[in-house]
């Protein structure tokens, strides 16, 4: 008889490891990515190229030269630049788009020990990195399918600054300006679908953030219809399902307790809603995420699920 | 029926199917067995033979003073030829009894004696006598879980016939065939503790069971156990858990380090009730029991009636069974908290509820990767613990944060192991904190 293998219980595993995670996430991407090369054409293409080659270039990069197993064959490198991608404007220029990528693998995520160890979700950190870096560029819109340059008119900014408000259908469908792969409501909630159908994600973050927003929203509209747009708009347009679905639920950065996912889908929805509402941009998806992503450590000390058997009140040992 | 059950757990491939086709056969008896002295939680038993005796099958072998052990017997009619450290299936190298059979020597013959005027002191004495433990697998002596301390009563009697691990089939077999012996055994407890409920749990998954149980109770008004109550559970693992099961049926749970008799609760499996009835009306003490022999490497999965102190290898050889494909891990007990073997010389014993044999498929070494957080481990614990932090802060060797964390409330069911994408052997930091923690209190 050959050697038998000794190891630890249990003896059975279940089929679903990091690699299957990432890439039914990266599935699940893939009608959002649809319609943004539908609306966007070669723009969207070539953004996502160049972010995803940015992302899975640094990431080979630096494992090599830290002389760690390169592990980009998990996909996870391929799905933050996606991400990305689907965050940022068609019309991008593409240098900035690989430079994007840099930032997510390098600043975002190694530099704080690889995979599982990041505090922030690397994709939107990246976002903020070149929102902060060049403002010009990550606000300046492309029409959907004319593909012309036009400013300041996505829904969100047009409901802010021009007090417009955008037709449902088009959002739904997603033929409005905006970034790569969040303005298709319709293509997002296919996808959403899908990730709840292999259990990839919870329902807990998504259900929490959009109703927060929901009663955010309507709440301000029955203050005051005249001043503020109806819950509808604000669901549909800008990036909320995009962030809700696919940004907020990431494993690495929200929080691991059932109660402290509830905490992080209501802080992102009223972080969201002030900055929207209140703040001195139209969208505020992506700072709500990265503040929620920063108390996550916070929220998991503080929601600790209760003691089996123990009782409410009472020490026991 | 409403099928009943608690928060957490996972659905594992059950592959019970494959081992419960076959009836129930008696495994061909050994040349030798080998005993070990331990084959339970608390003190060994001294040998009270030595190489050269003859010994009568059913005769003691080992003994102990101590109130917290299970007395060891011979299973089989013959002669000592050592008593020395050999391998135990889940304890590494422990003194045994081994044991030459007489062939010879004709089966003994149990048949059934009046209990007419025994008093519930007197029965837990002959459960004591014939070496009965938890046949789950934790083989906790049973007679020390019957004698109930002053001040404490049993108010809910549960019979464990959950059988969550999968592969095995031993305790549904004996369900359907000895249901009316378990039946038996369940009214002699009852009489012993005089609870106010009493449940048998079966997963629904084994509804032959469900109805062997209602059909034989309607057919034994004279009994107690007319009154008992039985209970469907949702096929979830670890369902069989004694805390998950007192949970299920009642809602309750037992505090941290207690015992269910705290809240007024005590689980016993099936086979130890069946083991229980065998002790009482029959005299026999626990020298055999059922043991599912599956896993993709067999090539007939099924269960025997096997003699404690059989080794895997003559299990193999007397019963006939083949191995369709090279064994690459042999595992004693379930495939989730079961025992990986180094071999093949291993006994059976008291609490062993399987043995697997897996081929390759099944042996597939995983790198460790990085916990992505995904929560999923804290999900499926059935305690609510995080063990994705518990294996953090052992790696850190932070042991106050691993005490912090609730270490000691884990029964290493495997369940985050099991869905931990990432692969990480949480169950072996788990060990290792717990481990650590005892050092440091020494």
């Amino acid at each position: 008889m050959s050697k038998l293998t000794i190891n630890c219980s249990p003896h059975i595993v279940s089929p679903v490891d990091t690699r299957s995670m990432m890439r039914d996430v990266i599935v699940a991407l893939i009608p959002a990515a649809i319609a943004g090369l539908y609306f966007f054409r070669t723009k969207a293409l070539t953004v996502i190229i160049c972010s995803v080659l940015g992302c899975i270039l640094t990431e080979a990069f630096l494992q090599k030269i830290r002389k760690k197993p390169v592990m980009i064959n998990d996909y996870s490198a391929f799905l933050t630049g996606i991400l990305l991608a689907l965050v940022l404007p068609p019309a991008i220029p593409l240098w900035m788009a690989f430079l994007g990528g840099v930032f997510a693998m390098s600043l975002g995520k190694d530099i704080f020990g690889g995979l599982g160890y990041n505090i922030f979700n690397p994709a939107l950190l990246a976002r903020a990195f070149l929102m902060a870096a060049f403002p010009v560029a990550l606000t300046t819109w492309t029409a959907p399918i004319t593909l012309d340059t036009i400013t300041t008119a996505t829904p969100l900014g047009l409901a802010k600054f021009a007090h417009t408000v955008t037709p449902y259908s088009q959002l739904f469908i997603g033929s409005v300006g905006g970034c790569v792969g969040e303005t298709s409501a319709i293509a997002l909630l296919i996808g959403a679908a899908y990730l709840f159908y292999k259990k990839v994600i919870d329902y807990r973050i998504p259900a929490s953030y959009i109703l927060t927003v929901t009663v955010f929203v309507a709440i301000t509209y029955f203050i005051s219809p005249a001043k503020y747009v109806p819950p509808v708009f604000h669901l549909l347009a800008g990036g909320l399902l995009l962030g809700a679905f696919f940004m907020a639920t990431d494993p690495v950065t929200s929080p691991v307790t059932k109660k402290g996912r509830w905490v992080f889908g209501i802080g992102c929805g009223i972080i969201t809603m002030t900055v929207r509402l209140w703040g001195g941009l139209p969208e505020g998806v992506m700072y709500s995420i990265l503040l929620m992503n920063a108390c996550t450590p916070l929220i998991n000390r503080a929601t600790r699920p209760r003691r089996f058997g123990a009782v409410k009140g009472k020490k026991s040992k | 029926m409403k099928s009943l059950t608690f928060k957490g757990g996972i659905h594992p491939r059950y592959n019970k199917d494959i081992s419960i086709r076959e009836p129930l056969k008696e495994a061909g008896l050994p040349d030798k067995v080998v005993i070990p002295l331990s084959q339970h939680i608390g003190a060994p038993c001294q040998s009270i033979v030595k190489k050269g005796d003859i010994v009568e099958e059913g005769a003691f072998i080992g003994k102990s003073d101590s109130f917290i052990s299970g007395f060891v017997h011979s299973s089989v009619s013959g002669k000592v030829i050592d008593v020395k450290k050999t391998d135990h299936p889940s304890l590494g190298l422990t003194l045994s009894v081994i044991i030459e059979r007489d062939k010879a020597a004709k089966p003994k013959v149990y048949s059934e004696v009046n209990i007419a005027g025994l008093s519930s002191k007197d029965l837990i004495d002959k459960v004591r006598q014939a070496g009965i433990v938890g046949m789950g697998g934790a083989a906790f002596p049973t007679h020390v879980k019957l004698s109930v301390p002053e001040g404490k009563k049993i108010e809910t009697l549960i019979i464990n016939g959950a059988e969550c691990e999968p592969f095995l089939t031993c305790d549904h077999i004996l369900m359907i065939k000895n249901t009316e012996e378990i039946l038996k055994g369940i009214d002699l407890v009852i009489n012993i503790l005089k609870p106010i409920r009493t449940y048998i749990a079966i997963e629904e998954n084994k509804k032959a069971a469900i109805f062997a149980f209602l059909k034989a109770i309607r057919k034994a008004p004279d009994l107690a156990v007319s009154k008992i109550n039985v209970v469907s559970l949702k096929t979830k693992y670890p369902q069989g858990g004694e805390k998950q099961l007192i949970k299920a049926i009642t809602g309750r749970e037992v505090p941290p380090g207690g015992l269910p008799m705290d809240i007024g609760c005590l689980v016993q499996n099936v086979g130890t009730v069946k083991a229980i009835y065998d002790a009482v009306f029959l005299n026999k003490p626990l020298t055999e029991r059922v043991v599912t022999v599956s896993g993709d490497a067999v090539g007939k999965p099924g269960n025997y009636i096997v003699k404690i102190g059989t080794t895997i290898k003559e299990l193999l050889e007397k019963s006939g069974i083949n191995l369709a494909k090279e064994p690459k891990k042999i595992i004693a007990g379930g495939p989730m908290t079961g025992f990986a073997q180094v071999g093949m010389d291993a006994p059976v014993v008291k609490g062993t509820s399987g043995i697997l044999f897996f081929s390759e498929s099944y042996t597939k070494v995983f790198s460790e990767g990085n916990c992505i957080k995904c929560a999923k481990c804290v999900d499926v614990c059935p305690v609510n613990l995080s063990p994705t932090e518990i294996m953090k802060a052992v790696s850190k060797e932070k042991l106050e944060k691993v005490e912090e964390l609730f270490v000691s409330d884990c029964m290493e069911c495997g369940a985050c192991a099991y869905v931990c994408p990432a692969r990480i052997p949480l169950v072996h930091y788990i060990k290792e904190g717990k481990e650590a923690l005892r050092k440091k209190a020494k």
